[in-house]
């Protein structure tokens, strides 16, 4: 179900293992660690939240499905710059944003559920 | 309904067309059932408590079938934790049906999640129905992650594009669409510019006496965008419909019944049979309503569907499955 593009550098892989892992982090961390802290977003009633999220270049975000009926995480670009399967009860979808811009995402089961990640 | 219930209605904010007031009549037999005749173009509809004050022509006729909707088979939380269980249950309840209908209209959301053993399970509880043709439209959740290739293998033989067709029965004309493929952000149910071209073309061979049912899962009306239970472009569809003297539209999608007029159509919604959705705007979602246990199956319903040569009417029944 998790699905990522994969930048190249030590530091990326490490940032990833964190997002995936949800390892707790101890003691003091670096900089550019925080600069690039996982993200979450939580669906929940049929939306978003939060609704705009602002991240760092390579920050990862995971979507967590906490609703009972299933959603999904579908970029409206064209070309789509991601697209989940369609998650079920507390299934999750992440996605490494390692360029700048502004992602506008929908639901493409609910397409009044609408969201975006800006990246900077 | 209640007196304070009846306070609560309020006018049309949305100008969205829909008087509330009449919504809320229909939502309160949700749970006994309705029993609704059409007659030029006009519905009449009686509590399925008044039937026997009804003459039984009106509710027989030459062709009989009945619509089912939203089995969402797979789905397991404490809304309805035996979806198979009140499927067995609505199909009971059309094999107890006279006379027995002639074949079954199922309006989408078959399954929960485009499982292959959902959609098994489905058609091997429908095996056990009486009338043994099903004529099927997909739901958005029949159609998760493969664009529906899956359901078009299963259920889509001799139809068009993303699964529409047409068939006739007995002179009445139905028209399954489909209008849960390649949603926008932000938007309804659509249709698309293909299949309008394509309905355009079925119907306008036909005499303007025809009565024309047509099924979708989503409803073709403007129920309530806010939580996107609507078609962007039904508009455009009903248009091509506008010379019949007597057109149905039979919906599912939002887990309860409805019926509105307008001009020469009828439409209605069908109840689920696995769980109850809230009444537009009365929850913070349109997700599942859990009710207490013993009162799920006042909430699930099947809907009956007679057509009687001459009247000029259908009459639909909407059953509950208590």
């Amino acid at each position: 179900m998790r699905r990522s593009v994969f930048i190249a550098g030590l530091a990326a892989a490490m940032v990833l293992g964190v997002g995936f892992f949800g390892t707790s982090r101890k003691g003091s961390v670096t900089q550019a660690q925080q600069n690039a802290s996982p993200m979450e977003v939580k669906i929940d009633n049929f939306s978003f939240g939060p609704v705009t999220l602002t991240v760092p270049v390579g920050t990862t975000v995971t979507w967590t499905n906490r609703d009972d009926i299933p959603h999904t995480i579908v970029s409206t670009d064209d070309p789509k710059a991601f697209k989940s399967k369609a998650l079920d009860t507390d299934e999750k979808f992440s996605f490494t944003f390692s360029k700048e811009g502004t992602y506008p995402y929908f639901c493409s089961i609910h397409p009044k559920m609408t969201g975006k990640v800006i990246v900077q | 309904m209640s007196e304070k219930k009846k306070d609560e209605l309020l006018h049309d904010h949305n100008n969205d067309g829909i008087d509330r007031r009449g919504f809320l009549k229909c939502m309160a037999w949700a749970g006994t059932g309705a029993f609704c005749v059409m007659q030029g173009g006009v519905l009449k509809s009686y509590s399925l408590s008044r039937l026997s004050e009804l003459n039984t022509a009106e509710a027989k006729g030459e062709l009989s079938f009945v619509q089912i909707s939203d089995s969402h088979m797979g789905f397991n939380k404490p809304a309805n934790p035996d979806v198979a269980g009140t499927l067995k249950a609505a199909v009971g309840k059309i094999n107890a049906l006279s006379p027995s209908p002639e074949f079954m209209l199922h309006t989408g959301d078959i399954s929960h999640l485009s499982k292959p053993e959902e959609f098994d399970t489905v058609d091997q509880i429908l095996k056990s129905a009486t009338p043994k043709d099903v004529f099927y439209v997909p739901g958005e959740h029949d159609v998760l992650n493969d664009d529906g290739k899956q359901f078009l293998e299963r259920y889509g033989k001799g139809s068009k594009g993303g699964g529409w067709y047409s068939f006739d029965k007995k002179g009445v004309h139905f028209v399954g669409l489909v209008n849960v493929m390649n949603l926008k952000a932000g938007g309804l149910g659509t249709l698309g510019h293909d299949q309008l071209e394509w309905m355009e073309d079925d119907v306008k061979h036909l005499k303007s006496s025809t009565p024309i049912v047509v099924f979708a899962h989503i409803p073709l009306w403007s129920v309530y965008p806010e939580w996107g239970w609507g078609t962007e472009d039904s508009a455009q569809a009903l248009a091509y419909l506008k010379k019949f003297g007597s057109v149905t539209v039979l919906n599912g999608h939002i887990h309860q019944t409805m019926q509105k007029v307008e001009g020469n159509v009828t439409f209605h919604t069908a109840a689920s049979t696995a769980f109850p959705q809230p009444a537009p705007g009365k929850a913070d979602s349109p997700g599942p309503m859990k009710v207490p246990a013993e009162a799920l199956k006042s909430v699930l319903g099947i809907t009956d569907v007679n057509y009687v040569q001459g009247q000029h009417a259908l009459a639909v029944v909407d059953s509950s499955l208590a």
